[in-house]
């Protein structure tokens, strides 16, 4: 595949390996967190932990949407589907989260919701329009990458007088939540850990730019390197945070300056500005109330706005006490510490969030490096 | 035949524009014109011809094979094939990498009211031809009629018999370490044509469904006289799924070779674009074979020298490993594993 293969070339990746080992300083360590689930996936899907030293440490961050996702908002969307006789309009991976009372998505669907699966919110769109007798509400989630397309769907079911049509918003914001790692009073009570980087996201930054990390490598002093989602990217993205850490340095780099600018996407930034404004605080799985980390939508658009259409009231509901999934979010502990893992949590029976989207750090971990735990399973 | 059984239906089967209604599997004098004039005129044979209950059917050699498949795959027609031709191909399939000749076929339909008589007409045929093309009969069968709403269209589950030669002994729980495991070409091709179809996805890539018998591949691969232990066609789950069930069966591990695995460009970038896995997409003209390493290159030979093993491979091996893990390595250098994939709601393919 053009402009795809390039980026996953081996021999390129072996040359990066021998880049790296002769860059780290020997008996240092280097912890450098991910924050995307897409950087998470694409490491695990390589397996480039194979082709680092034993002294460079991946963490998973929580830039995994679906695993950010508290019970409490997929209960909101179950209540509109069972209960509101919506059509609910969803991206798949959020269909086997679980929520309260043994319910997910996709087991209210088969007790008679009426939830559909839609690749992009447009569809949602074209399931309203086809539909005028019924309510339609697309159940909005993640980063700043899916939050220009959902305002922009707002934007044109207004100018269509859609009045069919409403959005549950649940998009969050990824530099409110990279802040809240670095310092919350969970992160106190879990114990902190000693990140010297972070590889900053992909698409994200295509969206946002480049310049919303340079508070954290000031204000912190932790390097971050932006990264395309290609193995090749994240490898060179560690070469350098490894440079960084070894010269004292603590600015933002660009690897991925195929797609991503200082600006962003300023058009999209308008459209979301137009139809957003920040919540004072919001619900993260794992993390807690983060203020200031989530989008609603403003009073002009109120109609499509399903929380105040429906009159939706949010009720927190908390994880099972044994889930780790908070301490994993944060890089405290691995999916392998929490004692749920790969028993009474798996992919088929996730517990908890990380284990739910393919993007999730426990998911990963069972889906494409379980065979690490075991000493002799490994070729 | 016809004339006879049409007593009594004053118009002949309106196969350009009739739909089927609730009298068409109401045992009444409409059913047996749609299984005269529909059916038989394609399928029909001698023992579809004894016109009895069941049917009987002369002994064969060797110990009996029997496999079942119902078929439900949304759409109906796809390129590369239909329900029908599938419904052949799947069952086919599951009696011939037993090692067994496949010999004869039945088939239960249940039609949804409404359904249109002439696309009925198109998968029958399409029966008829996949039928032929791969040596077998269909011996008995039944249609059944769902009020509208309450099918998709036409299920189709179809049962296949053939004989096993003697000698002949392939198992899931026969694959020992040092084995090798081949494949018999691209993976993912069905998947992703029915995915390429589906209506909420608006792409128009230019995949076809591999749908093939693969007893004529069977039979040659058997008679390289290469020491087989298992073959399997890696259908709903995808290779992943079945290389994990004989890792499992035979309590070993497995270990692939990524850039070995043969996957379509245009494949690779419809699974790029819906993120997901050829390792987890359904195939319905592939095979996977574990076989004695000193005779994989014997094996792999013969599976070439067939048309529809044209782009066979060796793809890994099997290795002595008490957790069953499937392992890969990546074109990246580093290992991972090939796990089931784990309950994704992808749309209905076979």
């Amino acid at each position: 595949m053009k402009y795809i293969d390039e980026f996953r070339d081996g021999e390129v990746a072996q040359g990066l390996s021998k880049a790296i080992a002769a860059e780290v300083r020997p008996g240092r360590r280097y912890n450098f967190m991910e924050f995307c689930g897409g950087h998470t996936h694409a490491i695990s899907r390589y397996g480039v932990p194979d082709l680092l030293p034993a002294g460079v440490r991946m963490i998973h961050g929580p830039g995994c949407p679906v695993c950010v996702l508290p019970i409490g908002r997929i209960d909101l969307a179950i209540k509109l589907a069972l209960e509101r006789g919506v059509i609910l309009c969803t991206y798949a991976d959020t269909l086997r989260v679980p929520a309260s009372g043994g319910l997910s998505l996709l087991r209210a669907k088969a007790q008679g919701g009426d939830i559909r699966m839609v690749y992009a919110v447009t569809d949602a769109l074209k399931i309203a329009r086809a539909h005028p007798e019924r309510e339609v509400v697309f159940f909005a989630i993640g980063f700043e990458t899916t939050t220009p397309p959902t305002a922009v769907a707002i934007k044109l079911a207004a100018a269509e007088g859609l009045a069919n049509f409403s959005v549950l918003c649940c998009h969050v914001l990824t530099p409110a939540a990279i802040m809240n790692i670095l310092e919350s009073p969970e992160v106190r009570a879990l114990g902190s850990v000693p990140i010297d980087g972070f590889i900053g996201p992909a698409h994200v930054s295509t969206v946002i730019g480049s310049r919303p990390y340079e508070f954290f490598a000031e204000e912190y002093r932790k390097p971050v390197v932006i990264a395309g989602f290609e193995p090749l990217d994240v490898m060179q993205a560690i070469l350098m945070l490894v440079r960084q850490v070894n010269g004292g340095r603590a600015v933002v780099e660009n690897e991925f300056t195929r797609a991503v600018t200082p600006e962003g996407n300023v058009k999209a930034q308008q459209w979301v500005a137009e139809v957003f404004e920040l919540r004072r605080r919001f619900e993260w799985r794992g993390l807690g109330e983060v203020p200031y980390s989530a989008l609603k939508i403003r009073e002009r658009y109120a109609r499509f706005d399903a929380e105040r259409r429906y009159r939706l009231e949010y009720r927190p509901v908390a994880d099972n006490k044994a889930c780790e999934c908070g301490a994993i979010l944060r890089g405290v502990k691995d999916p392998t510490d929490c004692k749920l893992f790969g028993l009474a949590c798996t992919p088929e029976n996730p517990m908890g969030s990380c284990m739910v989207s393919s993007e999730g750090a426990c998911a990963a971990h069972y889906t494409y490096g379980r065979h690490k735990d075991v000493e002799a399973a490994s070729p | 035949m016809t004339g006879k059984a049409n007593r009594g239906c004053a118009r002949p089967l309106d196969l350009k524009n009739g739909r089927v209604d609730m009298s068409h599997g109401g045992g009444g004098r409409a059913m047996v014109q749609l299984i005269t004039d529909l059916f038989a005129k394609s399928l029909g044979n001698e023992y579809l011809a004894q016109g009895n209950d069941g049917t009987s059917l002369p002994p064969g050699l060797g110990r009996l094979v029997v496999s079942t498949d119902s078929h439900v795959v949304s759409p109906l027609f796809f390129p590369g094939g239909d329900i029908g031709g599938l419904a052949v191909h799947g069952t086919v399939n599951d009696v011939a990498v037993m090692g067994a000749a496949p010999l004869w076929l039945t088939a239960g339909f249940i039609l949804e009211e409404g359904f249109p008589l002439a696309d009925l007409a198109r998968i029958v045929e399409s029966m008829a031809r996949a039928a032929k093309a791969a040596g077998v009969q269909l011996v008995a069968g039944d249609t059944k009629v769902v009020e509208q709403g309450k099918g998709d269209g036409v299920f189709i589950t179809t049962t296949g018999f053939g004989f096993l030669p003697e000698g002949v002994h392939l198992s899931g729980d026969l694959a020992r370490p040092g084995d090798a495991v081949l494949l018999s070409g691209t993976l993912g091709d069905h998947g992703m044509a029915i995915m390429s179809q589906r209506e909420n996805l608006g792409f128009d890539a230019p995949i076809v469904s591999d749908s093939a018998a693969l007893n004529g591949l069977t039979a040659a691969m058997l008679a390289s006289g290469a020491a087989i232990r298992v073959m399997r066609d890696p259908t709903r789950g995808g290779l992943a799924a079945t290389l994990n069930e004989i890792a499992h069966q035979s309590g070993v591990g497995i270990h692939l070779i990524e850039a070995a695995i043969p996957v379509r460009a245009e494949v690779e970038a419809a699974c790029e674009l819906l993120g997901l896995d050829p390792l987890n997409i359904a195939n319905e003209g592939k095979l996977v074979a574990v076989c004695a390493a000193e005779d994989a290159g014997k094996l792999l030979a013969a599976m070439r020298a067939h048309p529809l093993g044209q782009r066979a491979a060796v793809i890994g091996e099997v290795a002595a490993d008490a957790n069953a893990f499937v392992q890969m390595q990546t074109r990246f250098g580093g290992w991972r594993m090939v796990d089931w994939l784990s309950g994704e709601p992808l749309p209905r393919i076979c």
